[in-house]
């Protein structure tokens, strides 16, 4: 749909509407936690304590939409485009498919990459007992195991779990600040979610040494169902616009070893005019220099 | 005494060798590090046993690893002191991830925009306030309590050869209310034009430098040549012109007086059972043509002279005398 076809009427709208439109820079993705037409008590305080750690960029619904992501995408989509938010999960539970949860994400309001996933052994954020880290921190992600670089679906998987947790995109960040770390293992098709608060302790060097504490919430994932863009459509979504890549510096490289080499073009030099040393036997007329003269007053003498 | 400082020297080098190693993690593959994300993506094989036997000990203390591994890292880079905190300035997010929306398009010019720059016009800047001579003061151009408004007229002056029972103020702003839907159907033309889909009552209106296919030329090429007093009807056609595809057709009907339905069935009965055959005098003369040339051609005398002929010709097949 071309967009600007219905104008605003009010200057609010008319906001809301550009602060809407695709950017060169874009902002940081806003996620929905969407609870479905029937939902466990994991499931929905699996939904309420990853919403509590993203909670600025954010929206839990309180009413359920049912729906099925996987059977028709639509209402999905259009929640996002509503919202304005591109990241959702989606929990539900059923008989056939107990402790659901549904993690994907959109691109220009159209559905590009979901994958279901069965929640085990949950330890929810309020059950661990110890000091939460504060609202709203960006948390370090880890990934480990080998099989998120062997396997198609968990490698998509991490890429959507990287979107989704990695929080605010920042230039600074505070080195006491970095206090949550969110570790992603995948084994044997299972990928296990463990949240840990990270203390900074002294070590007497100036790196100090980390230790970890459990946290909440923790999960074991099964993966269930997938839905995979299409490379095309993948590749148009990660596309750069040109605006955005770092301007190429002509004429300079550099290498592994930190060298940097600049090329310099010059015009061609004019050789008839260049300034030798001074040197006085080859001055032109040698016959008028004061040794030249002594030279020859000497041979007259001899 | 000697032997105590040599004490002393030796737990010293020890207690540095201990401070490195609580900081330093070995891996045997690189864990692959994204400072921008604060992410770290670790691929070494895992430890099955003790993933097995204890589960939650060995992911914390694979966390610790990777966390210690990351944050080192980020210790490295260039810090700043803002406001009693230390901060560390991150690089780039090095990890591609999919856009949230397609990368921004530039506006193609308008209508009007194309015109005035072929005119060479450009916009003026207005002052926002204006000069009101009745009240004596400076008023808004536009919009509330705005100077010189010719809104607020009390009496209008009615011209000299118009309807005298005509209600001039109506008409003005019947006048002021078509501007207005003008330029609104004049704006969604635009955003027509600019998505390339079509416009009713207009046709195509495809942006100039979009290329046309031969249909959609000769669609507008039909359209034009319609597109007169008497549609189209004196038009002269083009030497290799194709007639209109898709054009609306006429419909006929049979007279309703005159003939009745027993003559109609009759006349196509009548025609089904006509014996005598039909002469199709274009087929006959062609027929008839062409089997007198065979006869001509008959092998025989002329035959071999002819190809005795063309031999003396040689390859050549544009030649011509």
């Amino acid at each position: 749909m071309e967009q600007g076809i219905v104008k605003p009427k009010t200057q609010r709208h008319k906001r809301i509407l550009k602060a809407r439109l695709p950017k060169v820079h874009e902002n940081d993705k806003k996620s929905l936690f969407i609870r479905g037409g029937n939902t466990s008590e994991t499931v929905t305080s699996v939904l309420k304590d990853l919403y509590a750690l993203k909670k600025p960029n954010a929206t839990l619904f309180r009413k359920r939409n049912i729906t099925r992501p996987f059977e028709n995408a639509t209402s999905i989509e259009f929640l996002s485009k509503m919202n304005d938010a591109s990241l959702f999960m989606f929990g539900s539970h059923s008989k056939k498919r107990p402790h659901n949860l549904v993690i994907g994400r959109t691109f220009d309001s159209q559905l590009l990459d979901m994958i279901e996933l069965g929640v085990e052994n949950y330890q929810s954020l309020e059950s661990v007992k110890g000091n939460k880290c504060a609202l709203a921190t960006k948390p370090c992600l880890v990934f480990a195991g080998p099989e998120f670089e062997t396997d198609d679906e968990l490698r998509r998987l991490q890429s959507i779990l990287t979107d989704f947790f990695r929080g605010p995109v920042i230039k600074n960040v505070r080195l006491a600040g970095l206090e949550h770390v969110i570790q992603f293992t995948a084994n044997d098709g299972r990928v296990f979610l463990r949240s840990y608060r990270i203390a900074l302790k002294k070590s007497g060097t100036r790196i100090p040494r980390i230790e970890l504490e459990n946290m909440g919430p923790n999960m074991d994932l099964t993966v269930r169902r997938t839905h995979i863009a299409s490379d095309d459509l993948y590749k148009k979504a990660c596309r750069k616009p040109k605006a955005a890549k770092p301007k190429k510096v002509k004429n300079v490289s550099g290498d592994i070893f930190g060298t940097k080499r600049g090329r310099i073009h010059m015009t061609s030099q004019d050789l008839g005019n260049l300034q030798t040393r001074k040197v006085k036997a080859l001055k032109r007329n040698l016959s008028e220099t004061k040794s030249a003269k002594k030279t020859i007053k000497r041979l007259k003498s001899s | 005494m000697g032997v105590k400082a040599q004490d002393i020297l030796e737990n010293i080098r020890k207690d540095e060798e201990e401070r490195i190693k609580s900081t330093t993690v070995e891996k045997d593959i690189d864990v692959n590090l994204d400072l921008g994300n604060l992410l770290a993506v670790d691929s070494n094989p895992l430890d099955a046993i003790k993933l097995r036997r204890s589960k939650e000990s060995y992911l914390m203390q694979l966390a610790r690893g990777n966390t210690q591994l990351l944050l080192n890292n980020i210790w490295q880079l260039e810090t700043e002191r803002v406001e009693d905190a230390v901060v560390a300035k991150l690089p780039d997010p090095e990890t591609r991830l999919p856009r949230e929306k397609p990368i921004p398009k530039s506006k193609p010019p308008t209508k009007w925009e194309e015109y005035a720059k072929v005119k060479g016009i450009r916009n003026r800047k207005k002052g926002r306030m204006v000069w009101d001579d009745v009240t004596k003061s400076w008023k808004p151009r536009w919009g509330y309590q705005r100077g010189n408004d010719d809104t607020k007229e009390w009496v209008l002056e009615v011209p000299k050869n118009a309807n005298p029972n005509e209600d001039q103020f109506e008409k003005k702003m019947k006048e002021k209310k078509e501007r207005v839907a003008k330029n609104e159907l004049q704006r969604l033309r635009n955003i027509a034009r600019r998505s390339g889909k079509k416009v009713p009552g207009t046709g195509l209106t495809n942006l100039p430098n979009k290329q046309q296919s031969t249909q959609e030329l000769e669609a507008t090429f039909h359209q034009a040549k319609r597109s007169t007093a008497s549609l189209g009807r004196f038009e002269n056609n083009l030497r290799n012109e194709k007639p209109a595809k898709n054009q609306g057709k006429k419909r006929k009907f049979d007279p309703v007086i005159m003939i009745s339905e027993k003559d109609r069935q009759m006349k196509i009965v009548n025609e089904m059972f006509k014996k005598n055959p039909k002469m199709d005098v274009n087929k006959a003369v062609n027929q008839e043509i062409n089997q007198t040339t065979v006869r001509k051609h008959k092998p025989g005398k002329n035959g071999k002279g002819q190809k005795g002929g063309k031999k003396f010709g040689g390859k050549g097949k544009g030649k011509k005398r």
